[in-house]
């Protein structure tokens, strides 16, 4: 491994400072994508900024209507947590089937969304739940902070705090893992919130996106046989040696329905 | 006797595996030792045009940069192909030379460039990334029936085209008139995918030198064989100038037989420097460099008589042989397991050919079963094609087929003498063990919750290896049986099966039966683990030199007790005079120590041979669930009944069934190496995009055995090493196209991945 300078950060703050001062520094959060990069030399970072250190990005608190995850939450945390299983069963559910348990043990929050990987579950949720990202400098709606293939809205030296998550009337994640890899061939969430119903789709496209069709039907009624039939045009999608176009397009279909499935079986009325 | 023959013993080595106490050879640090790195070619296909290793030379810490071109100067040969493989015309195979380390071209991505040695791991690998390489790219090819035609390009210039061997067996003529007058043909193009072999223990090798001897410690399935090869085709020096130590080994599967080009290099760069030099293989190194398997497309043919006779088999293989010949690549696809397409049936026809081709790709070699898996992959499909075609049940079918019980010794077609079977048996035994009775009932209940169900089967057969094994075993004063063998545990045990046999010889606990690890300077000669030999040939040998220790025992024994050899009996260790006097074994062991200390005690050598094959063989039954939506298929039950002969420890042999069948499963579920067909780059270069089953992915199996003893080796026994690999894939697509009949499919190739299914049911029910 070339050599590289350890920050362990404090505060945010001091994670801000030492990002912001030298741009070939890296945050490093579970480390579950960015390490192994290093290891293959696909990153050669002057800099990992620790960010495990800093307690205001841990905790989970329920606000109102919203649950706020700390960015530093890693995923069997939140799987495992009373309050998002009670109020986002969903979002539970997704966290537990994320990579595997040595992923889930180190993999957070944070790291995940910032990454943006085409294939990661999070993204799904953070679209189906209304989420609003926090960050060390603003707070921005999901739908504007994912912006593309590993692309995020995340300026130099910025990073992400928080994710406040909208707690649905209903909502289910179904996903079909890639065997090898175990991320998402194709995921897709599909909630119930108070201003409607929301369908986020990962794994299928180059980015995390809301199924807009599938969404209207259930608008007119979110009942079990609402998306039946429906199958996204797949002229978007990914293909590769995982899997056609089509064949994403058929996942997101079926993974939409057994989502929605679990949504109403989940519901809370 | 609590751990002797038939007993689960369980395994002696596993405290010390399990605990981390093995010694593997990464663990091995020698004195002084320095490290090698070696570049990979990026490329597929190029010349080289230059190499400057000047500013990576010059690094701190590297003590030297070899290229293709230093091992020219010092007069290496090249790695070897050892084949007795003739083309059908007569000619010879053409070999094209392998140079420890690429010179003018690379023809794989991961051929070897340049290494580099340096005091650490991390400052070699830095100056790897400071060698400038020119190369001026070629077009590549990959795909292995695209490499028989004459437009795609060619490996090698000198021969002009890139079939390499072109090799037959059987009556071409005689066939051709049975698949003309018979009543039935079925035909099936095949493909049989490849797979990366993907060992938990990557490859090592530390090489040594001093006094005028090489000493490498490598993984291996055999030292003696690596010794001789080193040394006779590398190293061009008398094979007792090269000693070769292999201590635990962390899976092989055929992949750890061959000389590899880091073995020489690192012996070449210890004599050079006059430092011991390591090389590890990475993870990527493994999925890049070690030989790979399978990789065959066939057409197969098979020709039936009116009532569902089989007349005659005609099988047409290419075999994808990977960018050089490495060790036995042209034995693979031809004799290893040559006419056994005619599987376990009655069948007076095949003909057979193999074109071997040359690719852009990694080379290949035997993977556990080594064509056995192939063979039995073919005619598997051909029945049970022909049972659709026929409409004749698929177990009735084979019963009709199978070579009765009375019909042995039976010779095949392909000119092996099977010596015993009880395929109709072990067939029933495997479909009741299975519920077929009960599978409508299940197949009528999953198709109400929106699932297709699938029951397929396949009667495998092995033909395991024969040959000459050794033994030396050392009875030792301190208590303790030192065991030496020819053959190399990779993990299946070797060290509680062998001790069976020799504490049971010997009458004393199988604790105190040791076997040693592999070092071709304790055992003369010794032809390693391969084709599920260890049990029949090491076990052979092991009985033979105990029994041969006892006898020398004996008559030191007897002058001890001044009584007659023959008055004395032996039991539980001590040998008892007539008047009551008695001395135990490891009393005799020191006084023979005692008197003779250079022959290190009591102790006798033993070679073993045996001339004919064994056949294990066996039912292996699949009954798969399907999501028509996703495609993906769940293996609902899995049912195995083998014929071991006699087996040793069932549950040592169960667990080579069940990894065997894991394996096998594997391929036919989804394990595939891709290449980019245009760049020939490894696109599942990586665990990320190479799926390798996972426990969760399979249920239990259920393995049992019926033992219908071997006839031509003195233990009873048929070798079980490879089996599960070998009837696998067959029971695994016959479940699935059994469960897509509704369809009107009547074929899919592996491996058969969820995306495939769903192609083939358009997504819904029938």
């Amino acid at each position: 491994m070339p050599d590289f300078a350890y920050i362990r950060a404090r505060t945010i703050a001091e994670a801000v400072e030492a990002l912001s001062a030298d741009p070939q520094a890296r945050a490093l959060s579970g480390g579950q994508t960015l390490i192994p990069s290093i290891k293959q030399r696909l990153a050669q970072p002057s800099a990992l900024v620790d960010l495990g250190a800093i307690a205001a990005l841990r905790g989970i608190a329920r606000e109102e209507a919203h649950l706020r995850v700390g960015a530093g939450m890693r995923h069997a945390e939140v799987a495992a947590d009373a309050g998002v299983r009670a109020l986002a069963p969903g979002l539970a559910a997704l966290a537990g089937l994320i990579g595997d348990p040595q992923v889930r043990n180190l993999g957070t929050l944070g790291g995940s969304i910032a990454t943006n990987d085409p294939a990661a579950d999070y993204p799904a949720a953070c679209l189906a739940l209304d989420a609003e990202i926090e960050t060390s400098a603003r707070r921005l709606p999901a739908e504007a902070f994912f912006t593309g293939f590993f692309e995020t809205a995340l300026a130099p030296g910025e990073i992400v705090t928080a994710v406040r998550f909208t707690c649905p009337r209903a909502g289910a994640y179904a996903k079909h893992r890639s065997p090898a890899s175990g991320y998402a061939l194709t995921g897709v969430f599909v909630a119930l919130l108070e201003a409607g119903p929301r369908v986020a789709v990962t794994g299928a496209g180059p980015g995390v996106f809301r199924w807009a069709e599938a969404e209207r039907r259930l608008a007119e009624g979110f009942t079990a046989d609402a998306l039946e039939g429906l199958v996204p045009p797949a002229d978007d999608f990914l293909s590769d040696l995982h899997a056609s176009a089509a064949y994403r397009a058929q996942l997101v279909a079926v993974m939409a329905r057994r989502a929605l499935a679990g949504a109403i079986a989940g519901s809370r009325g | 006797m609590k751990f002797g023959s038939g007993q689960s013993v369980r395994r002696l080595e596993d405290v010390r595996l399990v605990q981390g106490r093995g010694t593997y050879t990464d663990d091995i640090a020698l004195p002084g030792m320095v490290h090698a790195v070696m570049l990979r070619s990026p490329l597929a296909h190029a010349r080289i045009l230059s190499i400057d290793a000047g500013e990576a030379a010059a690094q701190p810490g590297v003590l030297a940069v070899y290229t293709g071109a230093d091992c020219d100067a010092a007069g290496l040969g090249d790695i070897p192909c050892t084949t007795s493989v003739r083309n059908a015309d007569g000619s010879r195979v053409f070999v094209p030379a392998r140079r420890p380390i690429a010179t003018d071209r690379v023809r794989f991505v991961g051929d070897t460039v340049a290494m580099v040695v340096a005091e650490t791991v991390e400052a070699a690998r830095d100056a790897a990334d400071l060698i400038l390489v020119d190369y001026d790219e070629l077009p590549a090819v990959t795909g292995t029936a695209r490499a028989a035609d004459p437009a795609a390009p060619v490996l090698y210039d000198a021969h002009g085209s890139n079939v390499v061997l072109d090799w037959e067996l059987g009556d071409r003529a005689g066939t051709e008139a049975a698949l003309e007058r018979a009543a039935h043909v079925v035909a099936l193009d095949l493909v049989n995918n490849r797979v990366v072999v993907a060992s938990m223990e990557p490859r090592v090798a530390i090489g040594a030198f001093a006094d005028g001897r090489y000493t490498l410690h490598t993984p291996s399935q055999g030292v003696h064989g690596l010794r001789d090869r080193l040394a006779g085709a590398v190293l061009k020096v008398p094979p007792e100038t090269v000693r070769v130590l292999t201590p635990e080994v962390g899976g092989g599967f055929g992949m750890k037989s061959f000389v590899y080009p880091e073995q020489a290099l690192v012996l070449f760069a210890a004599k050079a420097l006059g430092r011991p030099v390591k090389w590890r293989g990475e993870r990527a190194d493994a999925f890049l460099t070690d030989t790979q398997g399978r990789d065959h497309v066939t057409r197969a043919e098979l020709a039936l008589d009116a009532e569902g006779r089989f007349l005659a088999v005609r099988v047409d293989t290419i075999a994808n042989l990977g960018a050089y010949l490495s060790q036995f690549a042209p034995f693979i696809p031809t004799l290893a397991a040559g006419g056994m397409q005619v599987g376990v049936y009655d069948i007076p026809l095949i003909h057979q050919r193999v074109r071997g081709v040359l690719t852009n790709t990694t080379p290949i070699d035997a993977y556990r079963g080594a064509g056995r898996p192939e063979a039995s992959y073919v005619i598997e499909r051909l029945v049970d094609a022909a049972a659709r075609e026929t409409g004749i049940a698929p177990e009735t079918l084979r019963e009709r087929n199978f070579i009765a019980p009375d019909r042995f010794p039976y010779r095949t077609a392909y000119g092996s003498v099977m010596d015993s079977g009880e395929f109709a048996r072990l067939l029933r035994t495997a479909l009741a063990r299975a519920d077929q009775a009960g599978f409508a009932a299940r197949q009528a209940g999953r198709a109400r919750e929106g699932r297709l169900s699938g029951l397929g089967m396949a009667y495998y057969v092995e033909r395991t290896a024969a040959g000459q094994e050794h033994a030396r075993i050392r009875v030792l004063s301190d208590g303790t049986v030192r065991l030496h063998v020819g053959t190399q545990t990779n993990g299946q045990g070797h060290e509680t099966a062998l001790a069976q046999i020799v504490a049971e010889r010997l009458g004393i606990d199988i604790e105190r039966v040791q076997l040693a690890p592999g070092d071709s300077d304790a055992l003369a000669e010794g032809n390693g683990t391969g084709g599920s030999r260890s049990l029949v040939m090491a076990g052979g040998a092991a009985g033979q030199a105990a029994d041969a220790a006892l006898e020398a025992g004996a008559a030191l024994a007897a002058r001890e007790l001044q009584t007659e050899r023959g008055a004395l009996a032996y039991e539980a260790g001590v040998w008892t005079a007539p008047a009551g006097a008695s001395i135990g074994l490891f009393d005799v062991a020191a006084i023979a120590a005692r008197e003779n200390p250079e022959a290190g005690g009591l102790g006798a050598d033993a070679a073993f041979s045996a001339a004919t094959n064994t056949f294990p063989n066996g039912a292996h039954v699949c009954e798969v669930v399907i999501d028509p939506e996703t495609g993906v298929v769940e293996i609902a039950r899995y049912t195995v009944v083998d014929d071991f002969g006699v087996v040793l420890n069932p549950l040592l042999v169960a667990g080579q069934v069940q990894g065997g069948v894991a394996q096998g499963l594997g391929q036919a579920m989804g394990e595939q190496a891709v290449y980019d067909p245009e760049t020939g780059q490894l696109l599942t270069g990586s665990f990320m995009d190479y799926w390798l089953p996972r426990a969760g992915d399979l249920p239990d199996f259920d393995v049992t055995k019926q033992e219908v003893p071997c006839r031509t080796n003195p233990l009873g026994v048929k070798g079980c090493g490879e089996a599960g690999t070998v009837g696998a894939c067959g029971a695994f697509v016959n479940a699935v196209l059994d469960a897509l009949a509704p369809y009107g499919v009547r074929h899919v190739d592996m491996p058969v991945t969820p995306e495939k299914i769903w192609t083939l049911t358009g997504g819904r029910m029938p």
